[in-house]
């Protein structure tokens, strides 16, 4: 049976109603203050330790990114543990929240669909982490600006922007996963801390998880040999890449550092003729990081995915 | 004024074992104001879901103004007001703000939508607060604001889920006073409830639902026609035993119940006081009182479910 209209009316109406209350919300101003305390504050002290050297990095501003100066992490690392939280901030209640402030049968009885709904608290939702990392990628760079007195380069520009396309696929991953809870759990605070265990696991235990694992393989396997040897590790990469944790980190490592080269084990025979101390060019650092970073693209999608097809066949009756 | 706006025909729901609707044919013609009523959890909202097309029927058909809620839901939908129980606004954003965003939805544009907020506030009047955060409303005011939506998309068709449920007595004889406004612009209302004198007061005619089944429609008189014979009820205290069959034969008169030491209660379908009064005295008989009274939507609701219950 086929519906009349595009399933998309009202859908920028929803976008815009969404983005301006992210924008207003408290929540989001709290998030949005301690992003800003964090990245003024590991950005300075990077900058304070580069300050020595400005001469003689040709990527100065990413090392301002991932440089860390005890005691703080470095900036990249932060982004690592906030975004999530963002992420997930941003979404928790998207569906729920509706239920419970009763709105979503008056909502639902305007002429728009129900793909316009949780499409459009999608799309504000990106929109509004867009938003956020784009203020604050410029202001690291501005604060780049005065404390080091050199000006950005177009490479080190190029690999900052595909950096916050990465973190926001990244924050996408866990809002899709917030927005899915919502819709399957009725109450705000059992999907805000169900989202919040998932991240915990994945942020914490996954690691160990995947330790044990490669353990037992080990164990099973039993004969040593440099073959054997590579096979555990390729296994135990494998198990530590279902982390989206992971993926952002490789990718960010792979587009933040011109100087690696891979991301997994490296024969000594594979590095005969390389030469040593040279840096990728921006495209290739790109073909090094994009399995990870389209397997976190493919992660948003298919949560958002699942989230959609919950939310078409939920009863609007509570 | 006799197309049928809202039609439905063997309209069935059913959530696993649980018939919510069961083979519902309801006919709503334009401009008229019916009143869906019946116990909870008798299969009202369900009925109105489906009609919207927000719940998709297990069997049967709807059709509104025309269109099919399933096929063509954004036809319907422009078309239909819906205000449903407990109605819920953004309680951070003010009167206006909320209206704005129910107008981009329908596609009003905003020069529009500012001229409809300011008439209709004024109409619902809410002007006064129309800048004030929606949280800091009471519920009548939430329940006016809800109507000034409907009014704002200019809906052909209001379909109020109990409007009146939690009002204080005088919000919700001033809300009755807004639902008779529609009708008054020609916009027809369906209009669930089960607080009777409610519907009575405002209904051209009503639906009784009991388990998701229309047990009974039509208008009022009919209804207490039907269920208790007439709509008029007549005390008649005559200090006299043994005057039944006196009293039946009065022409009009349905129903004789004696009630103790020389009082009955009559039932008849129209008012036949002077009759009733002839006759006793002219039996002899020594009439001290009189009373009459019309039967309410109360009296027809209390009867039918007591004889359900019986049959059962």
């Amino acid at each position: 049976m086929k519906r009349e209209g595009s399933p998309w009316t009202g859908l920028w109406a929803v976008v815009l109603k969404e983005y301006a209350d992210h924008l207003s919300s408290v929540r989001m101003r709290i998030l949005e203050g301690l992003i800003l305390v964090v990245a003024v504050a590991t950005v300075y002290a990077a900058a304070q330790s580069l300050r020595q050297t400005v001469g003689e990095d040709p990527f100065i501003y990413l090392k301002l990114l991932t440089t860390s100066q005890d005691p703080l992490p470095s900036f990249v690392a932060f982004m690592g543990f906030l975004i999530p939280l963002t992420g997930i901030a941003l979404a928790f209640d998207a569906v729920n929240g509706e239920y419970n402030r009763r709105t979503m049968s008056r909502l639902l009885a305007q002429p728009i669909y129900r793909d316009a709904v949780l499409m459009g608290k999608f799309v504000a939702g990106l929109l509004t982490m867009a938003t956020t990392l784009l203020g604050l990628w410029l202001l690291v760079t501005g604060l780049g600006i005065l404390r080091l007195g050199v000006i950005p380069e177009a490479r080190e520009v190029g690999r900052g922007l595909f950096f916050l396309l990465a973190t926001l696929a990244y924050g996408g991953v866990w809002m899709a996963l917030a927005m899915l809870f919502s819709v399957t759990y009725r109450q705000p605070a059992t999907s805000a801390m169900a989202t919040l265990a998932v991240w915990l696991f994945f942020a914490v235990f996954w690691e160990i998880v995947v330790r044990l694992l490669s353990n037992v393989a080990a164990l099973v396997v039993m004969r040593g040999g440099t073959e054997n040897e590579l096979a555990l590790v390729q296994v135990q990469l494998f198990l530590s890449r279902l982390s989206p944790n992971t993926l952002y980190s490789e990718t960010v490592l792979a587009l933040l550092n011109p100087d690696v080269r891979a991301l997994g084990p490296v024969l000594i025979t594979q590095l005969e003729g390389a030469v040593r101390g040279t840096m990728l060019p921006l495209w290739q650092s790109l073909v090094l990081a994009w399995p990870q970073f389209t397997a976190l693209i493919a992660a948003v999608i298919l949560l958002f995915a699942y989230a959609y097809i919950l939310f078409q066949r939920q009863e609007v009756r509570a | 004024m006799n197309e049928a706006v809202i039609e439905t025909q063997g309209l069935t729901k059913r959530y696993g074992d649980l018939t919510a609707v069961d083979d519902l044919n309801l006919r709503l013609q334009a401009g008229e104001v019916f009143g869906l009523l019946g116990p909870n959890g008798s299969g009202k909202t369900t009925t109105i879901l489906m009609i919207l097309g927000l719940t998709e029927p297990t069997a049967g058909t709807a059709r509104v103004l025309g269109y099919d809620p399933l096929r063509h839901p954004l036809q319907v939908k422009r078309r239909v007001g819906y205000l449903p129980d407990s109605v819920g606004f953004y309680d951070e954003l003010t009167a206006r703000e909320n209206l704005r965003y129910t107008a981009r939805l329908n596609g009003i544009d905003r020069a529009e939508a500012d001229r409809l907020i300011e008439q209709v506030m004024e109409r619902m009047g809410l002007r006064d607060v129309v800048d004030r955060p929606v949280g800091t409303f009471s519920r009548g005011m939430r329940q006016r604001l809800g109507l000034g939506e409907l009014l704002m998309k200019r809906a052909q068709i209001a379909i109020l889920d109990e409007p009146t449920i939690g009002l204080d007595p005088e919000a919700a004889h001033e809300f009755l006073g807004m639902i008779r406004g529609l009708k008054a612009d020609g916009i027809t209302v369906l209009l669930s409830s089960h607080l009777l004198h409610q519907v009575q007061a405002v209904c051209d005619r009503v639906g009784l639902f009991r388990k998701g089944k229309m047990v009974l429609e039509g208008t009022f008189e009919a209804l207490s026609e039907r269920v208790l014979g007439g709509s008029y009820r007549i005390n008649v205290e005559a200090r006299r035993d043994g005057l039944e069959r006196l009293l039946a034969a009065v022409p009009g008169v349905v129903r004789v119940t004696p009630v103790r030491g020389g009082r009955y209660l009559l039932e008849a379908s129209r008012d036949c006081r002077s009759e009733v009064a002839r006759r006793v005295v002219g039996e002899g008989g020594e009439l001290l009182e009189l009373t009459f009274e019309r039967v309410s939507l109360d009296d027809v609701y209390a009867r039918y479910f007591q004889e359900a219950r019986g049959e059962a």
